[in-house]
């Protein structure tokens, strides 16, 4: 797997620094170019946008997986296995037409903005589809089973006679769930924000499909970058400038398990 | 005074299963009181309804005259050791033991001076920062009595709080539980399914057996008194005898015929009457054996019979006795040892004997504790 991943990688920072030629190869020698490139006016909106769409979905997505989690690992056995696989069942779709049947519902002739304005709640003007807000709900929607898995997991093995301990010392429900149970959880609930935030930085297809011109992601340029602009070193430095990125979150997440781990 | 901590009629089922049947049950203020009984008995359950965890479907619970049935577990005044003590993983012993504090929002200072006093208590000041997981058992037994404690609750409700540690430590932590008792003074409701722990710590006994109490007393009246075979069985050993009142030889004694078994003379005070079904409880101690037959009065029962046998242990001495069809379990204490005289030895003709008021008659038992009379009685 180190094989399988680190010679890539390494290859893209090393093309990061290569010229392009005009036929889209890359040509020889070394410069600084691409790294200068970086610079482009578009990228800080790009980078903005896709670190606020992408810290978002993870909340979202631990909002919505910690209860789940504390549910179906409380739910008596049989539930447990039932509802386990509700959350993986989505994967038995392909990725790419469960996107396209997102577009089919928020499309302006689709099922959920006819309910939306048979309610009122919208006018027949309004555009669900195209805007940052519909990326945000498809990619929710799709990440959302990788961060209940972990938690359930983490869920599972929690003790909760714990909490019944802390409502006996007087805790309110609330209380007993915040200090106790979340805490006992902590290393399901790091795995998840793992899970979601990382390929929520890097996602291409969902903002492609239900994204507009003004809800374009960082990966995004990388593709525009590779197959519209033929510029192969520029599209390096964009996903070298975006795997710094995605590391960054994973070592301050392991170097701090890391050092929980030596105060034991 | 008996009113301070009452359970009236209280039922709890799930679904067909009848956990708690109409208890009724009145404790004193600082009583240690103790549910005994098997798995299963409900026990556990009386004692959730009292911490909060469950609610009983009829029947009310109150405390100092204050009818708890639907406060929620943080609103009351009681607090519980667990079974695995449930101490927090992720917080230090301090920290485990300032958590009620803390939700009860006392002052910091406050904290710091009532944790430190109770770290003294318990000795574990050397311990104070480590986690859980990084002390003994018998450590995190006194931490979780400690955390309980320091709210000062009305009642503490222990749950079968020394099964997890060996016999050595279950043995002195039983004293230490004694002296805490003694030191603070107040309520312990104490759940256990083991009869040696409730006898040498309670001062009343209630055994549940299938959601009711069978008996109510003191150790000493459970023991020797018990009201029902199940009682006799499952408190101390006991030897049963299926018998029928033959004859009343006069206003306290009756005579009783015992298939495979010579007729044995027993005190009546329950006034049974003659062709009743009665068992007769007699327990190993009350036995006396020899290889010689003695001479005596006439309230005392004598049978022969053979050693099957014979196993020493050092303070006392266990002897299976085969009287008849009969399989008889016997101890006896040491109260002399002469080595000269000859000890009684596998396959010997032996004497056995007790006296009549020694024998304790019951009522016949039900079907389903037949599986606790057939338990070998050593």
């Amino acid at each position: 797997m180190t094989l399988l991943f680190l010679v890539p990688t390494a290859l893209v920072f090393a093309i990061s620094f290569k010229p392009s030629d005009p036929w889209g190869g890359i040509g020889a020698g070394w410069t600084l170019d691409t790294i200068r490139s970086l610079g482009n006016p578009n990228y800080p909106a790009i980078i903005w946008r896709t670190l606020w769409i992408s810290f978002v979905t993870t909340a979202c997505c631990l909002v919505l997986a910690v209860p789940c989690g504390y549910y179906i690992a409380r739910a008596p056995q049989r539930w447990r296995r039932l509802l386990l696989l509700l959350t993986v069942i989505p994967f038995w779709t392909s990725f790419l037409i469960r996107i396209f049947a997102w577009k089919v519902l928020l499309h302006p002739e689709g099922h959920v903005k006819r309910g939306l304005v048979a309610v009122g709640l919208a006018d027949e003007s309004t555009m669900l589809l195209y805007r940052s807000e519909a990326v945000l709900l498809v990619m929710v929607y799709t990440l959302l089973p990788f961060a209940i898995l972990p938690i359930y997991a983490a869920a599972e093995k929690f003790d909760f006679k714990l909490l019944e301990a802390a409502r006996d010392l007087g805790a309110t429900q609330w209380r007993a769930f915040r200090q106790i149970f979340l805490p006992g959880i902590q290393r399901g609930l790091l795995t998840a924000v793992l899970m979601v935030l990382i390929p929520s930085l890097g996602m291409y297809i969902i903002p492609d499909i239900v994204g507009g011109p003004r809800s374009e992601m960082i990966a995004n340029k990388i593709a525009q970058r590779t197959f519209v602009d033929r510029n192969v070193p520029h599209a390096s430095a964009l996903s070298a400038a975006l795997t710094l990125a995605v590391m960054a979150p994973m070592l301050a997440v392991l170097l701090g398990r890391r050092r929980r781990e030596g105060g034991r | 005074m008996g009113d301070f901590l009452q359970f009236n009629e209280v039922t709890k089922q799930y679904g067909a299963l009848k956990a708690v049947d109409g208890v009724s049950l009145h404790i004193r203020r600082g009583e240690f009181f103790s549910l005994l009984g098997p798995s299963g008995c409900g026990k556990t359950t009386l004692l959730r309804m009292l911490a909060g965890f469950e609610r009983p479907d009829r029947g009310r619970v109150l405390l100092d005259g204050e009818d708890i049935t639907d406060l929620p577990p943080n609103k009351r005044k009681v607090n519980t050791i667990f079974q695995n003590y449930a101490l927090f993983p992720h917080l230090t012993v301090r920290e485990n033991i300032a958590f009620g504090l803390r939700v009860a929002r006392v002052a910091d200072a406050a904290i710091k001076q009532q944790v430190d006093e109770m770290i003294e208590l318990i000795q574990l000041g050397a311990h104070a920062n480590k986690k859980p997981h990084q002390i003994s058992g018998g450590q995190k037994q006194r931490v979780a009595i400690a955390r309980a404690l320091i709210n000062k609750p009305e009642v503490l409700l222990l749950d079968e709080p020394l099964a997890a540690l060996d016999l050595k430590l279950r043995q002195r932590m039983l004293l230490e539980l004694d002296q805490i008792h003694d030191q603070v003074g107040i309520t312990f409701l104490y759940v256990t399914h083991d009869q040696g722990e409730a006898m040498s710590l309670s001062d009343r006994i209630a055994v549940m057996h299938e959601g009711r109490i069978e008996q109510l007393g003191t150790p000493a009246e459970i023991y020797e008194t018990p009201h029902s075979s199940f009682v006799a069985a499952f408190i101390g050993d006991t030897n049963f005898f299926d018998g029928r009142v033959e004859a009343l030889t006069d206003k306290d004694y009756c005579r009783l015929t015992i298939e495979g078994f010579p007729p044995a003379l027993c005190y009546n005070d329950k006034r049974k009457q003659p062709n009743e079904l009665v068992h007769l409880s007699v327990r190993p101690e009350k036995f006396r054996i020899s290889l010689e037959q003695p001479t005596l009065s006439p309230q005392h029962n004598l049978v022969e019979g053979q050693v099957q046998e014979v196993v020493y242990l050092g303070s006392q001495t266990k002897y299976l006795v085969k009287v008849q069809e009969y399989l008889l379990a016997i101890t006896q204490q040491h109260s002399r040892f002469l080595l000269d005289q000859r000890p009684i030895k596998w396959d010997d003709r032996v004497w056995v004997w007790w006296h009549a008021d020694d024998g304790y008659m019951l009522d016949r038992y039900r079907e389903q504790d037949e599986a606790l009379m057939e338990m070998p009685a050593h």
